[in-house]
């Protein structure tokens, strides 16, 4: 090493940054493994009580002190389902528009619209999904799902509006911009030239994009959709407003029911004696394993895809 | 089909006042030239000069972007291909191109090779692994790959990448290659190999190359234009343009002492 980098205290400036910068990287780790401490900690009480069936009871009753968390489980992934069912192939849509068909002019005020949209808080599209999602589902849309639908288990409940369903809506309309501006950008940023050559053997719009631009860009999208995907699990104030906030277990879509955010969100104030407490805590930590597990699994999927496409 | 039979039989390409416009700009000027069947035409001249929007005509790619448009004729094979009635697609299967970097697909060795031929037929799968090893040797990347079908392109070696961007080309049997600056990405060993395959390949394809290589133009090609401000300054034998250049604007480039 050259001496003219190394201080007088025998300290490299290279060194120096090292250590800076992995002290900076471990922070993270310490983070993770703190917060997950203290929410196991917290949750002890009713970990001892309800043991196992904490996860699988569906019976959640503050007057007599019962906590199960099966109905909240099964409504935080049924609306994160909901939307990324409906949101994956709207926002890819939205991003092939933008960078490949729209008119020029259209490109820009439309993407910035688009990131605007990401930037509206969620109790914004809370609000906003009860006093318009909400009438909209009631009136139409449910009683025509319920009608030509309803001998499937999935629409099987009365339309009210509220529910499962308008509460998948409202997540999936809030992540979309998200996923949409993050994977146009992608899109973006694939080499001219590669698109050309493949134009160049023969192929079609729709070919060049299936076959070449989403192979290429396929990380940044997954990212793109993992945030979404983290987002719409956690998500709080928005799902809240039109989930219906009802213990009761339905295979219904269109039923009222519960996510572990909302539950944390709506009780955490109200919540008097320990078992409470500590069940909601349970609760967090359950939405924290559960986000992690997901978000794991889609990391692990992602990779072995990429040793074939050499990404 | 119009047929003008009227063409000496080893024109492939006839191009006849191209004009070629950006938007208002103009890019191209009345260029007009005969592009000989088998043989290695390499285009020079310095950056901006045309010689890339020149070929790109060649297999209509501008018309991807908008406002980008030719004027004029280019008779493949006696038939304006700048006719908007000839369909794209058909035209870009006859006339492959290769680009300065190389752009291998995300996908393994053998689907890059496979692509092209599936775009435009069903094989049976014995057919299309003989198609891409033909195409592979032609390439002269089989006995280097032979091994890695199922690797990623990306995962070869930047002169391996550029000669499976040829076999890929090859591999769709079009008439012609468009080359725009091939080897300008790549070490004078891979650059041989290039050329070397370029020699092999005009037995069977006719070559348009851009280079801004004097030493490949000479060395690699049968007939050499030389454009400058998007018009064509001179073209003829690689031989009397290197030799005895009848213009002073091309002696002045090719002995570099121009700018």
């Amino acid at each position: 090493m050259p001496a003219a980098s190394t201080s007088k205290s025998g300290f490299s400036a290279d060194q120096l940054f090292r250590l800076l910068t992995s002290a900076f990287a471990a922070f993270i780790a310490v983070l993770f493994i703190v917060m997950l401490a203290v929410l196991w900690h917290q949750s002890q009480p009713s970990i001892d009580k309800f043991g196992f069936s904490f996860l699988i009871s569906s019976d959640w009753n503050p007057v007599t002190d019962q906590y199960g968390a099966l109905i909240a489980i099964i409504g935080t992934l049924l609306t994160t389902f909901v939307a990324m069912f409906i949101a994956l192939p709207v926002s890819l849509g939205i991003a092939l528009f933008l960078a490949e068909i729209a008119p020029y002019w259209m490109r820009g005020p439309v993407g910035t619209a688009i990131e605007l949209l990401a930037a509206i808080p969620s109790i914004v599209y809370g609000m906003w999904g009860l006093f318009v999602i909400v009438p909209i589902m009631a009136s139409s849309v449910e009683p025509w799902l319920y009608h030509h639908l309803g001998f499937l288990p999935l629409f099987s409940t009365p339309p009210i509006g509220i529910g499962i369903l308008t509460a998948g809506l409202v997540l999936a309309l809030m992540i979309i911009p998200f996923i949409a501006s993050i994977t146009r950008d992608v899109f973006l940023m694939c080499p001219q030239n590669l698109k050309e050559s493949a134009y160049g053997l023969g192929a079609t719009n729709w070919e060049v994009v299936k076959d070449v631009m989403i192979p290429y860009g396929i990380k940044g999208i997954a990212g793109a959709v993992f945030l979404g995907l983290g987002r719409a699990l956690g998500e709080t104030m928005a799902v809240t407003f039109v989930i219906g906030n009802a213990y009761h277990l339905s295979w219904s879509l269109l039923a009222p029911g519960n996510s572990i955010a909302s539950t944390l969100a709506n009780e955490f104030t109200e919540a008097d004696g320990e078992l409470y407490t500590s069940s909601l805590i349970e609760l967090g930590l359950v939405l924290f394993l559960i986000t992690f597990i997901v978000l794991s699994l889609a990391e692990i999927w992602l990779h072995s895809g990429n040793k074939k496409r050499g990404i | 089909m119009t047929q003008t039979n009227t063409q000496n039989p080893e024109v492939k390409i006839a191009v006849r006042n191209l004009n070629f416009f950006y938007d208002d700009k103009q890019a191209l000027f009345d260029n007009t030239l005969d592009i000989i069947a088998n043989k290695v035409t390499s285009f020079i001249g310095p950056s901006g000069c045309g010689k890339s929007t020149h070929i790109r005509c060649y297999n209509r790619m501008f018309s991807l972007y908008k406002g980008h448009r030719g004027e004029g004729e280019i008779l493949f094979d006696g038939e304006n291909i700048l006719d908007p009635k000839i369909p794209e697609l058909e035209l870009r299967h006859r006339v492959g191109m290769i680009f300065q970097k190389a752009t291998p697909f995300p996908m393994t060795v053998y689907e890059n090779i496979a692509y092209g031929l599936k775009l435009h037929n069903k094989y049976p799968q014995s057919e299309l692994d003989d198609r891409v090893e033909k195409a592979l040797r032609d390439g002269a990347l089989w006995d280097e790959v032979k091994d890695s079908l199922r690797k990623p392109g990306t995962a070869l070696s930047g002169g391996q990448q550029q000669r499976l961007c040829i076999a890929r080309a090859i591999a769709v049997q079009p008439e012609v290659i468009l080359m725009d600056e091939p080897c300008s990405a790549l070490d004078p060993i891979a650059t041989a190999k290039i050329e070397e395959l370029i020699d092999e390949l005009k037995k069977k394809f006719t070559i348009v190359i851009v280079t801004h290589s004097m030493q490949q133009a000479a060395r690699a090609s049968d007939f050499t234009a030389y454009f400058y401000l998007g018009k064509l300054i001179e073209y003829g034998e690689t031989q009397s343009i290197f030799t005895s250049p009848q213009n002073k604007e091309t002696e002045d480039y090719i002995t570099g002492r121009f700018g």
